[in-house]
């Protein structure tokens, strides 16, 4: 699924613009707040997964903490960070949590949020809140059974010396028995490893596919000026016929990139990149924040624009093989009356913190109602004849274009 | 007064080529308020003795309105059609008042073959202004009034130009104050897109007036603009709430000249 668009072009700027946009969440920044959480959950997750690469080959090799006595002091310092980076995004959760639930703040009450979106978020953080909790208790009860001699790490009385597990631990567990400890543990471990393949499974059907997906998306961004609307070739070569009195009457019948038909009507119109957006986006709502259609209450969201293109992608995805549903995304999904209260303005498109595009699929949808439908408000309908006739979208002669040199 | 503006094809009759092409545009032909613009344009072009031309009769709408309206069949006409005119002419540089003409020009006239180094004229002032040919230097005409901006989608967020606009209000030696959405997050008009043309969808605000409140908050007297169609948004917004006996809406270039005692 999806026509094809050129973006491999300059590696190196895209690249570039991966590593500042993905990697470096530039585009984050521009709400600090927002950003310093999202970094807290962002550096924490990434840093983790060091250790559980040690959860993962322990559980294989039926050791405990096999790096422990290997790596010395590194060891404790990484799991030192780690700890304090959890700490920090159980932070970021609750704070996330409380600002989408508690906070009446508008991107996260429009009514494409409704339902599964709104349980979508909260379901993710829950998971996150619930992970944090037992990679604690896993590293808290380890602490207290060390102290009391009775760790799986060395079997004498002793500390980790973790920046939070060390006093955490004891705070918590001090009156279990050895027993209870090991239970305990053991739940931490198990619970945890059991929450990161629940969380993998459950990722590609959720918004929180941005982790992966941001990256890509980035380095596929659109690099020229935002301005530049797409070029239709398929056009251009019926154009050069009609003008050109001694063009090739065949050049655009043996044209291979003749589509079936101009703009989009459904997913399967857009290009790889647009469905690749769709996939990408976390549905934070910085777009529909900044739209002027929508911030002056008309039915444009450029989000729901990209929720709508990931739905019906999804449905379409779901079809049996030669099963048509009559179904399209104009139309059944986005309205004619929100594609045309865009203005075009990019507003959307510089929001976006990983560079998601909503204005390109809105304009090819555009195209399809005027260029198949010859479906637009009438006032439209006039402006083009105007151009059309008289070279300017207003009722006047294009003699007259100079007039204004010689008018008071 | 009288300005001094060939056109194209008077100068290839004498034999003499310009240095640059100034594309006046649909609105700056024909909109009255626009008209005003294109002359504040002249007479600073006239002043700095640029050797330009315009293409007069010859000039037809670049096709970004029925682009965005979605109309690629009438667009790739305007454009061919224009490119035609243009390379006929051997044109190398144009000047556009006009941020819808200046962005289609640059940027989307490439594809079908129209080469152009393309520029808005508020970057052709600024450098008219920084080679020396025009002067504002005690100038008193907006000493320390509050002068807000207002970024064009086409020019700022489409086409990366925030600074010319705002160095030439530097110029005046007056106070610049930025609306809390400006430069990159600015709001637009309500104009882009072929909205122009067309009524606004069901909504409870309309755009221009939202975008007038953003400038009211920064108490400027002056709303400064460098695009025909924001510069008709913002007047009826300041119309809408009374106020244009106390705020001008008003193109850089108008500034300029203004300034200048053109």
């Amino acid at each position: 699924m999806g026509r094809s668009i050129n973006r491999s072009d300059k590696p190196l700027t895209r690249l570039k613009t991966m590593a500042l946009v993905a990697l470096g969440q530039k585009k984050m920044f521009t709400r600090p707040i927002a950003a310093f959480l999202h970094l807290a959950l962002y550096v924490a997750f990434v840093i983790t997964q060091i250790e559980l690469v040690e959860i993962i080959a322990d559980g294989f090799s039926g050791q405990h903490r096999m790096f422990y006595f290997s790596l010395g002091s590194f060891y404790v310092f990484m799991v030192s960070f780690i700890e304090i980076l959890t700490v920090l995004a159980f932070i970021a959760t609750v704070a996330f949590l409380w600002r989408r639930n508690m906070l009446s703040i508008p991107r996260f009450n429009k009514t494409e949020l409704l339902g599964w979106p709104k349980k979508d978020a909260n379901l993710i953080l829950i998971m996150e809140i619930v992970l944090i909790v037992f990679i604690l208790t896993m590293n808290g009860a380890d602490e207290v059974l060390y102290n009391r001699g009775g760790s799986h790490v060395e079997y004498a009385k002793g500390s980790f010396g973790f920046s939070i597990s060390s006093w955490l631990g004891p705070l918590v567990f001090d009156n279990f028995t050895v027993e209870a400890l090991r239970i305990f543990e053991r739940i931490g471990w198990w619970g945890h490893i059991g929450m990161v393949f629940l969380f993998l499974n459950y990722l590609p059907y959720s918004k929180h596919l941005h982790i992966l997906l941001a990256f890509p998306t980035t380095y596929f961004s659109n690099l020229q000026a935002k301005g530049k609307f797409s070029h239709m070739k398929s056009v251009e070569n019926e154009v050069k016929l009609m003008l050109d009195p001694n063009a090739d009457p065949y050049l655009a019948t043996n044209a291979t990139d003749t589509p079936e038909r101009f703009g989009v009507k459904d997913v399967t119109d857009l290009t790889w990149k647009n469905l690749l957006d769709a996939y990408s986006c976390t549905e934070c709502g910085r777009c529909t924040d900044v739209c002027p259609a929508n911030i002056t209450g008309k039915a444009l969201s450029p989000r729901k624009i990209m929720m709508d293109t990931r739905d019906r992608m999804v449905e379409v995805g779901e079809l049996k093989k030669g099963v048509v549903d009559g179904k399209s995304l104009l139309g059944d999904y986005i309205s004619p009356e929100e594609v045309w209260a865009c203005t075009s303005c990019n507003a959307c498109v510089e929001a976006c913190p990983i560079n998601i595009d909503p204005l390109s699929i809105i304009i090819d949808l555009r195209r399809n109602l005027v260029m198949e439908d010859a479906a637009m408000p009438s006032e439209l309908a006039g402006m083009l004849t105007n151009i059309e006739n008289n070279g300017a979208p207003w009722q006047f002669a294009q003699s007259d274009r100079l007039n204004w040199l010689n008018e008071e | 007064m009288s300005f001094k503006v060939p056109t194209m094809s008077e100068m290839m009759a004498s034999g003499q080529s310009p240095e640059i092409l100034f594309w006046v545009g649909c609105a700056g032909s024909f909109d009255d308020r626009a008209k005003k613009i294109t002359k504040a344009l002249v007479k600073i072009l006239n002043h700095c003795k640029v050797n330009f031309a315009v293409l007069g009769a010859e000039e037809s709408c670049t096709g970004d309105p029925a682009k965005r309206a979605g109309n690629e069949f009438t667009f790739q006409m305007q454009a061919m059609m224009n490119i035609q005119v243009l390379d006929g002419y051997d044109v190398k540089k144009i000047v556009t008042a006009c941020p819808h003409c200046f962005n289609t020009l640059k940027n989307e006239y490439p594809e079908l073959g129209g080469n152009y180094e393309v520029i808005h004229h508020t970057q052709l002032i600024q450098d008219l202004i920084n080679t020396g040919k025009l002067a504002l230097e005690g100038s008193q005409t907006y000493k320390g009034k509050k002068i807000t901006f207002h970024d064009p989608c086409y020019l700022g967020r489409a086409n990366d130009v925030y600074e010319a606009p705002r160095a030439l209000i530097e110029k005046l030696d007056a106070e610049l104050v930025e609306m809390k959405r400006c430069k990159s997050n600015g709001l637009c008009c309500g104009a882009g897109g072929a909205q122009m043309f067309k009524e606004a969808e069901k909504g409870i605000k309309e755009i221009n007036l939202e975008r007038t409140d953003d400038a009211l908050e920064t108490k400027s007297s002056i709303i400064a603009t460098g695009c025909p169609f924001c510069n008709t948004m913002m007047t009826d917004g300041i119309k809408h709430v009374n106020k244009e006996n106390e705020i001008q809406v008003l193109d850089i270039a108008e500034l300029i000249a203004n300034a200048a005692e053109l």
